[in-house]
């Protein structure tokens, strides 16, 4: 694997989003956790830029550290949470289990992804100039980069017309549900 | 890059998720978690996307990025509507439904 820009870029991106990753279960105070999450989508932006999908990467930004954790954060400030320290520790037991099971997750990701890397004929390497030949229903103009936000938007409103109306009826119904939830209150 | 350590990366990050909603007891960190797991499995599209040279795995993304959103509406809506009758976001000490 040749050292060149996108290599060192993959390794810092990667670097900074474990490590917010980790800051953001580890951090007693919640909004310190939500400013750690937005750290971790802006790298995780870095990686859909190195992967040619600038589409993603900008939407990404847009609704998750725009639109979401915004949300996020008025809520914990609504809330006006003090972080209780006593309260947030669980019980042994549960703790136990938890780390257990990560182990367990962590075990796995090393035997199936430790055996590919292993093995000689692993994959080949994405370039960054690779070109997408067409999309599946023949565009006109066939050589587009991939993540190309014409082909995208040509994808999503010609084959995925049916599910992209589905996906606006769900933030339709999510809306609603939302006021609905946070207006009234609910009785014990 | 290989596209093995995008998997990789991904599949450390869905972990970090996995721990988070485990070990916190605060229902916003909770939700925070839960938002990174989404997210490491979107990096896995795009990283497929990109490998395969198709441009699927990307609207995939779009449609993920939807529903979270979506779910983040209402989850947030959720803890506010139980913390004005709990006055609590800890999980342990919401036990509505138990009995």
């Amino acid at each position: 694997m040749a050292i060149n820009l996108s290599t060192i870029l993959f390794f810092v991106f990667a670097a900074v989003a474990l490590g917010a990753a980790i800051m953001m279960i580890l951090h007693r105070n919640p909004v310190y956790s939500a400013i750690y999450l937005i750290v971790a989508f802006f790298a995780l932006a870095g990686f859909y830029v190195l992967l040619n999908a600038p589409f993603v990467a900008s939407v990404h930004i847009i609704v998750y550290a725009g639109a979401i954790m915004v949300l996020f954060l008025f809520v914990i400030m609504l809330l006006n949470l003090k972080h209780d320290p006593i309260r947030e520790r669980g019980k042994i037991a549960r703790r136990v289990f938890a780390t257990l099971l990560v182990l367990i997750l962590l075990a796995e990701i090393a035997v199936l992804i430790g055996g590919s890397i292993l093995s000689p004929n692993s994959d080949g390497a994405i370039a960054a100039q690779q070109t997408i030949v067409g999309l599946a229903n023949g565009s006109s103009d066939t050589t587009t980069v991939v993540g190309n936000t014409k082909a995208i938007g040509k994808e999503l409103f010609t084959t995925y017309i049916l599910p992209f109306e589905i996906a606006s009826v769900l933030l339709l119904v999510g809306i609603i549900g939302a006021v609905i939830l946070a207006k009234q209150k609910l009785t014990t | 890059m290989p596209l093995v350590y995008y998997l990789l990366l991904s599949a450390l990050l869905f972990i970090i998720g996995v721990a988070g909603v485990l070990l916190r007891r605060n229902a916003i960190v909770i939700f925070m978690s839960i938002e990174l797991m989404l997210n490491a499995v979107n990096l896995t599209f795009v990283a497929f996307a990109a490998h395969w040279e198709n441009l699927e795995g990307q609207i995939f993304v779009f449609f993920v990025m939807v529903v979270a959103a979506a779910e983040v509406a209402v989850g947030l809506a959720l803890i506010v509507a139980v913390f004005r009758v709990k006055e609590t976001v800890f999980v342990d000490e919401i036990n509505l439904m138990k009995w």
